[in-house]
């Protein structure tokens, strides 16, 4: 832009200046401030040396350009001009107008320029010639001008791409822009012209805009990915890249392009949507509406691959039961082998649905109370390809609905319908009325009604139906008359009760005056009669009659085949008609003398003394017709039936050839088997692929993993703690709070749920993240919040950063963040992660682990004594508490000795909740007594590892977790004893919460827990059970049961807790080794690393991998053994016996001081040794 | 998706084309055009039509057509339900939708489209959110244009995009706060020619005109929800609440919307509020017939019925009509064969009546089906179903807004002529 143009336009932008000063809008003025016009400040000096002239310019619309008042006229009449014929002529010089126009310097003549080029854009006139002079002004500061030209260069950009390319600088600025809605702009121009050259740039905006802290630019991006896709597939896997960084987007606004942008590009991605799932459900209701029908329909996709048939069982159950009407059983049949194979499947196996599943199905159905149609037919189809037989039936009230909206809208919901009634009558059945034809519906619009009504009848509607049937062949629509007789011949072969009734019905409009009406009516009753035509030989007569009368062509063709199939049972009166069709048979219609003929060939085989003469005499006809379709099948006729002797063998079989019996026609609903398109799909209402469509996948057999859905915890920790510092902060700034959130507050039952999963708590309150950010935008503080976002994202960027380092920097960022937090919060919130006091019993002594340490110390003990105070005194059984404090009273002792940090997490050390404080003190003076055992039987309480038994989502809100406390289970010495932490994360109290056996395997033995009566929300309880594992590693199937459900969930031991230290001399451990040898003896070598050297650490790991105790080293020299050990590299050694059978378990580590360690394990239990071995190097090669 | 949009007249010009995507070429519409071609009435042209390249999916509202084409699958309500929405919002910026009305904002009409599409995908279909970017036109901005070479765009960029309501724009500001509410219902039913309801069923709309300064939040309820059997929302109603306490809680868009739409439950018998006691017959000879009308109120709740119109569609052999009616004006369309009888107010008085004779086409056979009747009517003051608005709450703004709520019993309203069918079958 050359100097001088800037200076000519900085007029009009000082005015816009002014104005919006003038309007009072600030934070206006800001946007405005765009680089280009910002640089100087001496525009209000331009402003005021100028404002005269352009007011001039102004008032008098522009006469100061060189057309004169020759524009004036023109723009009065912009639009009546060049519409005829003579725009040859006119058009170039009003283009060389337009050219001046455009080159003028006055941003009212070019906005004029502009919007006539666009409105013969609009009217498909040709304008290419002006676009150098247009694309010039796609620099132009007048936002008015701008959008025009924006609007010619997408429409030409592809025509004349080396120019084009003049105006990428501009959108290139354009993206740098600090308003987000000239960022999103230019991106979206930038990507709509189709020029392949600046594909690489396209890809580097779009990968820029994907990060954009603006919603809206994103948004944007997600829509320029299917543009570039189409412009050059090649980009593909990068685009990929970018709508899987799109999805994890947490922002409704993006949902649902970025959804289109994964259908456009790579649908067979599914696996990028795994962990985007649940959020997608959660957020569906705040997504725009075309993004929901998006979503919707992706999901259904989704859901076919990922979850299992709802309907397996029941189809077993209900088979034969029902009835279809359309021969649909034919598909069961085809199911039915299958089905059988799974029959003893499922009957093992009862079908669970996945909570996924579940969660889909609740989340879409609100949807169906939409105000747009399309996003209640996308809510339909998923209910009808996903949902339970029970539940399908929901959809069928707002489908009816869709049927007061529009024609368009109603023709393509009939489609549907027209389809499902055929699956699932029942469905329809009770708004067969909605279903009534209006004389006012359109001819197509009828028709479809009137499929519908066919498929819904059934034996107890068909007389409502027929006659509401009976109303419409008066109607004076004569193709829907045609229609609803063709509906009425299905319903009669298809309901034998009927069939007489509807016969007689059309027998009767045989005599009705309208030609149309009868013909068909002949060719239905056609139909009818094959099924039993010795009964109405009646009806063949009354039918050979109207062949005076009746002159369409299919009615006579049909007629005459009747008689010619059936001129036995009429044997009198087909000669006669035959004479009657000779006689005519020159003037008749193609169809009707190939009948005739045929009709012939019947009766000469079956009555040749009447008929010879009349057959030879139509033959004879044919022979020389004009159609050679009459030629050939005279001539063959011919052949076949008259005996010549040059005939061969053929005639022989004429008759059988020409009598065959004809199998009675079948009519089938044109909607069946449709199905197997998507419903609401256009594949579905063409009823042919069209491109693009995605076919919708067979369920499977068995349940992908359904953990891929699973979003890790870890990561909604920091998430939940920033948003709700951001929310704080927003409330003070921001009055309003964002429109779901409030919904969340006024109903009770949104809470609940958002609570309850981690999923939905942490996308919901993302959402409210970004609102809060937008809002605040708004606001005049715009900069200010800009900061944040920048630091927000520059927190989640070290988030994933650090996702890949050891997880001590992952503690280090945790312990930053709940510092910022109070630790009430904490508490209620979300317990922190498990792997935390996993790496705590390292002896890693790094500086951010004692911070954190010494941190979290500070509030779980607070958090601890609160949960004391509550939960302690009325469930542990007081018995296995009391043994249970003995020994972990010991343990601390000890472990402090070791300066070993015990640290207790509630729910890594649940042995510690047992205790009130009070109860450790008591025991103190026991424990004292024990001291000589104690070294032997350490168990180091922070490496108790708890394992999942009920995910929080799964169990909505209730969490489950269970240890294995080491603990001798008192009622029963041979089973284990688990310890089952539950804790209610969900906003209502669960209540009853007990285990029931559910399939346990041969030998195994539970002892439940008694029953927790109720747990009040935010709150743990803890309880002890003992399970018999029969000494084998195999789960124990349980069912987990709350006042209002069921959850099967399974204990699996690792091998090293099903056993129990037990105490030996050294002595005796060998003694015991020395005969369990040969095959009951497991040696593997090793290479202990660095921190596993000293004595302590291999003891520390080999007991915290199995419940075994030490053996004493060293204590040998007093109690025996003449001959003391040679001093060389320790050997240690620990023993003990599994839980069932008692069997021992000896465990040797011998390290050397170079070369590789050695582990022996002696177990009568050969499955056990080997087990144990793994685990145990496991644990010290680590 | 969608790819390019033609807009169609009656008689089949081309007036506007717009392509999101690649140009496509006007020959694409020769496949409607031979499908407009086929169908006796515009009503009957297939919504979604198969090319060997592209499927054309139109909708026809207002005697015009509004054809798109798109060339890859997608759902076919959604790209009909997204040209309906064009046609609304083309209303709701010029007040009506025609032809001459769509040529003479030729500019705003393509900045919309440019506005509610990006690549094919809707992308801003609110009507608060357009009108932010792009002002509807105003008689008396457009002299003040015209006047000051200025136009009618938004100089500065809308905000409302980025607001949280994706519905309601920002910065409202009103002298006199108001919300309106109209509580409109129709009556769809079906009479069979000895007077019995075949199906009769009540729909009903809450149109809304809400006013009011900032955010608000309205809470309205009724007294008796139960009515109600199938209702859909205007995305702005929470639905738990509904589910919850049966009452609308929302954030309203400015100006004028459709709040929600129900569906009374025919179980209770409708009534019917007016009859119409019919005889037309058609002599034997089959020259000529004879008709008489006469309307009637049956049961309307003392309120007058307003703006009754029956409407008549004869057999195809009726010429013409020499009728004398006591009250209003009739009109006959020989090429429709429609008779429109306007009766205005009815006096239970004195009930109006209409007959004379009819002539036939000379040598046509005697038409044999007996015509089916129309009536389209208005109730002020009334809605049928008794569905009572109970109160309305306002939160979140400190002012005293000014409410009113308005029933009015209709039939026909919706896009066919007439929704009041009484379908005059002999059975």
């Amino acid at each position: 832009m050359t100097p001088m143009q800037k200076l000519l336009q900085l007029p009009v932008n000082a005015v816009n200046m002014v104005k919006t000063v003038q309007n009072q809008v600030q934070g206006f003025q800001e946007e405005d401030k765009s680089p280009v016009l910002s640089p100087d400040g001496a525009h209000q000096a331009w402003y005021s040396a100028l404002q005269p002239d352009e007011l001039r310019h102004l008032r008098s619309g522009g006469s100061g350009g060189g057309g004169g008042g020759g524009h004036n006229s023109e723009e009065r009449a912009p639009l009546e001009e060049g519409g005829g014929g003579g725009g040859g002529q006119t058009q170039p010089l009003r283009h060389d107008d337009l050219k001046e126009m455009l080159d003028s310097n006055k941003d009212s003549l070019k906005l004029e320029a502009m919007k006539r080029i666009v409105a013969m854009i609009a009217r498909g006139k040709n304008t290419s010639d002006l676009f150098p002079a247009v694309v010039k002004n796609v620099a132009c500061k007048n936002i008015e001008v701008k959008k025009l030209v924006y609007v010619y260069l997408v429409r030409y950009a592809e025509e004349q791409q080396d120019l084009a390319l003049l105006s990428i600088s501009t959108f290139q600025r354009g993206l740098k822009d600090p308003n987000q809605l000239i960022r999103a702009s230019a991106l979206r121009v930038l990507s709509s012209i189709r020029v392949t050259i600046i594909v690489p740039i396209m890809m580097l905006a779009i990968k820029e805009a994907a990060s954009d802290m603006s919603p809206y630019v994103r948004k944007t991006a997600a829509h320029a990915i299917p543009k570039l896709y189409s412009l050059d597939p090649e980009q593909k896997d990068q685009l990929i890249e970018v709508i899987e960084k799109l999805l994890a987007d947490k922002t409704t606004l993006v949902a649902g392009s970025v959804v289109m942008a994964f259908e456009e590009v790579c649908p067979e991605r599914i696996d990028l949507i795994h962990k985007n799932y649940r959020k997608l459900c959660n957020l569906l209701v705040d997504v725009e509406e075309w993004g929901q029908v998006v979503i919707i329909n992706m999901l259904t996709r989704y859901a076919r691959t990922q979850f299992l048939n709802p309907n397996l069982n029941e189809c077993l159950l209900e088979e034969g039961g029902e009835s279809t009407f359309y021969g649909s059983d034919a598909d069961q049949d085809e199911d039915e082998d299958e089905d059988k194979k799974d029959e003893a499947l499922s009957k093992r196996k009862p079908y669970v649905m996945d909570p996924d599943h579940r969660l889909l199905l609740r989340n879409t159905k609100p949807l169906l109370q939409s105000r747009n149609a399309a996003v209640v037919m996308a809510v339909a189809q998923l209910y009808f390809h996903l949902a339970p037989k029970a539940e399908v039936g929901v959809i069928a009230k707002a489908l009816v609905r869709l049927l007061r909206s529009h024609s368009e809208v109603q023709y393509v919901v009939l489609q549907n319908v027209a389809t499902m009634t055929i699956k699932r009558r029942g469905m329809f059945e009770p708004y067969l009325k909605s279903f009534y034809i209006r004389s006012t519906d359109p001819t197509q619009i009828k028709v479809l009604k009137l499929e519908v009504l066919t498929n819904l009848a059934s034996e107890t509607n068909i007389s409502t139906i027929l006659r509401e049937f009976q109303t419409y062949i008066k109607s004076m629509d004569k193709d829907f008359v045609a229609a609803t007789i063709q509906a009425i011949g299905r319903c009669a072969t298809h309901i034998g009760e009927v069939r007489d009734t509807c016969l007689n019905g059309l027998v009767q409009l045989l005599s009705n005056r309208d030609e149309l009406v009868v013909a068909e009516s002949v060719v239905v009753i056609k139909k009818l009669l094959q099924m039993q035509p010795e009964k109405h030989s009646d009806i063949i007569k009354h039918m050979a009659k109207l062949t005076d009368n009746i002159q369409v062509p299919m009615a006579r063709a049909s007629i005459l085949w009747l008689i010619g199939e059936y001129c036995e049972h009429v044997p009198k009166i087909a000669p006669d008609v035959l004479r009657k069709m000779a006689k005519t048979f020159t003037n008749e219609e193609d169809i009707v003398k190939l009948q005739i003929i045929n009709l012939a060939a019947k009766l000469y085989l079956t009555n040749s003394k009447q008929t010879k003469l009349l057959t030879q005499y139509v033959l004879n006809l044919a022979k020389y017709d004009q159609n050679y379709d009459i030629r050939d099948r005279a001539r063959f006729i011919r052949q076949l039936i008259v005996p010549t002797d040059k005939c061969g063998a053929l005639s022989k079989y004429a008759k059988k050839l020409i009598l065959a019996l004809k199998p009675a026609p079948i009519l089938e609903s044109p909607f069946k088997d449709r199905d197997h398109f998507q419903l609401g799909s256009l594949s579905h209402l063409l009823n042919t692929k069209a491109g693009g469509y995605q076919e919708l996948p067979d369920w499977p057999q068995d349940a992908p993993d359904p953990s891929v859905r699973n979003v890790e915890v870890k990561e909604s920790v920091p998430e939940w703690t920033k948003c709700s510092s951001r929310e704080k902060r927003k409330e003070k700034k921001v009055e309003k709070p964002f429109y779901s959130d409030s919904e969340g507050e006024s109903g009770p039952t949104e809470s609940a749920d958002s609570e309850s999963d981690s999923a939905s708590s942490s996308a919901s309150g993302s959402e409210q993240s970004g609102s809060g950010s937008e809002e605040s935008e708004e606001s005049e503080e715009r900069s200010d919040s800009d900061e944040e976002e920048e630091e927000e994202e520059e927190e989640a960027k070290k988030r994933k950063t650090q996702k890949k380092e050891p997880i001590e920097a992952v503690q280090q960022s945790e312990s930053e963040q709940s510092s910022e937090e109070e630790v009430k919060k904490r508490k209620v919130s979300i317990p922190p992660p498990r792997n935390v006091s996993e790496s705590e019993s390292d002896d890693d002594d790094s500086p951010s682990d004692s911070s954190q340490d010494s941190e979290s110390e500070d509030s779980e003990s607070e958090a601890e004594v609160k949960k004391k105070k509550k939960i302690t005194p009325p469930k542990a059984p007081t018995k296995p508490v009391k043994k249970e404090g003995k020994k972990e009273k010991k343990e601390m002792s000890l472990l402090d000795f070791d300066d070993f940090e015990p640290t207790p997490s509630p729910q890594v050390t649940p042995v510690g909740n047992f205790l009130s404080s009070s109860l450790v003190t008591d025991l103190e003076g026991l424990s004292l007594t024990d001291t000589v055992l104690s070294p032997a039987t350490i168990s180091p309480s922070g490496s108790l590892k708890s394992y999942e038994l009920l995910h929080r989502i799964t169990g909505e809100g209730l969490w489950v977790e269970y240890c294995f406390s080491r603990q001798p289970f008192l009622p029963d010495p041979h089973m284990v004893a688990v310890q089952i932490q539950f804790t209610n994360s969900a906003a209502t109290e669960a209540k009853s919460l007990r285990l029931e056996e559910a399939k346990l395997q041969s030998g195994m033995r539970v002892k439940e827990f008694p029953e927790i009566e109720v747990l009040p929300a935010g709150e743990s309880a803890t309880v002890v059970m003992g399970v018999d594992f029969c000494d084998s590693t195999q789960a124990a199937n349980l069912q987990l049961c709350t006042h209002s459900r069921k959850f099967f969930v399974s204990i699996q031991p690792p091998v090293g807790e099903l056993m129990t230290p037990s105490f030996m001399t050294e002595n005796e451990f060998k003694k015991e080794q020395g005969q369990l040898m040969g095959m009951n003896e497991i040696t593997e070598k090793m290479q202990l690393p660095e921190r596993c050297q000293n004595e302590h650490a291999i003891v520390q790991r080999v007991i915290a991998a199995a419940n075994l105790s030490r053996v004493p080293c060293g204590s040998d020299k007093e109690c025996s053994s003449p001959a003391p050990p040679p001093p060389g590299p320790p050997v240690h050694r620990f023993a003990g016996r599994t839980v069932t059978s008692g069997s021992l378990v000896l465990v040797t580590v011998a390290t050397k001081e170079s070369g590789p360690s050695q582990l022996t394990i002696n177990c009568e239990k050969m499955v056990i040794g080997t087990m144990l071995v793994k685990d145990i190097l496991l644990a010290l090669t680590q | 998706m969608i790819h390019s949009l033609f807009l169609i007249n009656h008689s089949g010009d081309i007036f506007l084309e717009k392509h999101w995507k690649s140009v496509i070429g006007r020959s694409v519409c020769d496949y409607f055009f031979e499908a407009k071609e086929k169908a006796a009435e515009p009503e009957d042209v297939p919504p979604v039509l198969q090319t060997p390249h592209h499927y054309l999916i139109s909708i026809y509202r207002d005697r015009l057509f509004f054809l798109s084409v798109i060339q890859t699958e997608a759902p076919p309500l959604f790209v009909i339900e997204f040209l309906h929405r064009v046609v609304e919002t083309f209303q709701d910026y010029f007040g009506e939708c025609s032809e001459t009305v769509i040529k003479d904002n030729v500019v705003t009409v393509y900045e919309l489209l440019e506005e509610m599409l990006d690549n094919g995908f809707p992308l801003a279909t609110e009507s608060n959110i357009l009108k932010e970017m792009i002002r509807p036109p105003t008689i008396l901005r457009t002299m003040v244009n015209t006047l000051t070479g200025t136009s009618n765009f938004e100089e500065r960029l809308p905000s409302g995009q980025l607001s949280t309501i994706p519905w309601r724009r920002s910065g409202v500001k009103y002298t006199n706060n108001e919300a309106y509410f109209d509580v409109i219902e129709e009556i769809d039913a079906i009479v069979d020619k000895s007077g019995t309801t075949v199906c009769a069923e009540i729909q009903g709309v809450i149109e809304a005109c809400v006013k009011l300064t900032g955010m608000p939040d309205l809470t309205l309820s009724f007294m008796n929800p139960r009515l109600l059997d199938d209702v859909s929302f205007h995305p702005c109603v929470r639905f738990k609440r509904w589910e919850a306490e049966r009452v609308l809680s929302f954030i309203p868009p400015d100006g004028n919307f459709t709040l929600m739409s129900y569906h009374v439950n025919a179980q209770n018998l409708v009534a019917i509020p007016v009859y119409v006691k019919q005889n037309i017959s058609f002599f034997e000879s089959g020259s000529g017939g004879r008709l008489d009308l006469t309307a009637g109120p049956k049961q309307t709740m003392g309120k007058t019925v307003e703006g009754l119109v029956i409407t008549v569609h004869m057999p195809k052999a009726v010429l013409s009509a020499s009728l004398t009616a006591t009250q209003g004006s009739y009109t006959y369309d020989p090429a429709t064969k429609v008779l429109v009888w306007d009766i205005g107010r009815l006096n239970p008085q004195k009930l109006p009546n209409l007959r004379g004779s009819l002539s036939l086409q000379a040598g046509a056979p005697k038409p044999e089906d007996n015509p089916s009747i129309n009536i389209a009517l208005k109730i002020q003051q009334l809605a049928i179903s008794g569905l009572k608005v109970n109160r309305l709450d306002m939160y979140g703004e400190k002012y005293k807004p000014f409410k009113g709520v308005k029933y009015v019993t209709k039939a026909g309203k919706f896009q066919r002529p007439a929704c009041v069918a009484i379908s005059h079958f002999s059975t």
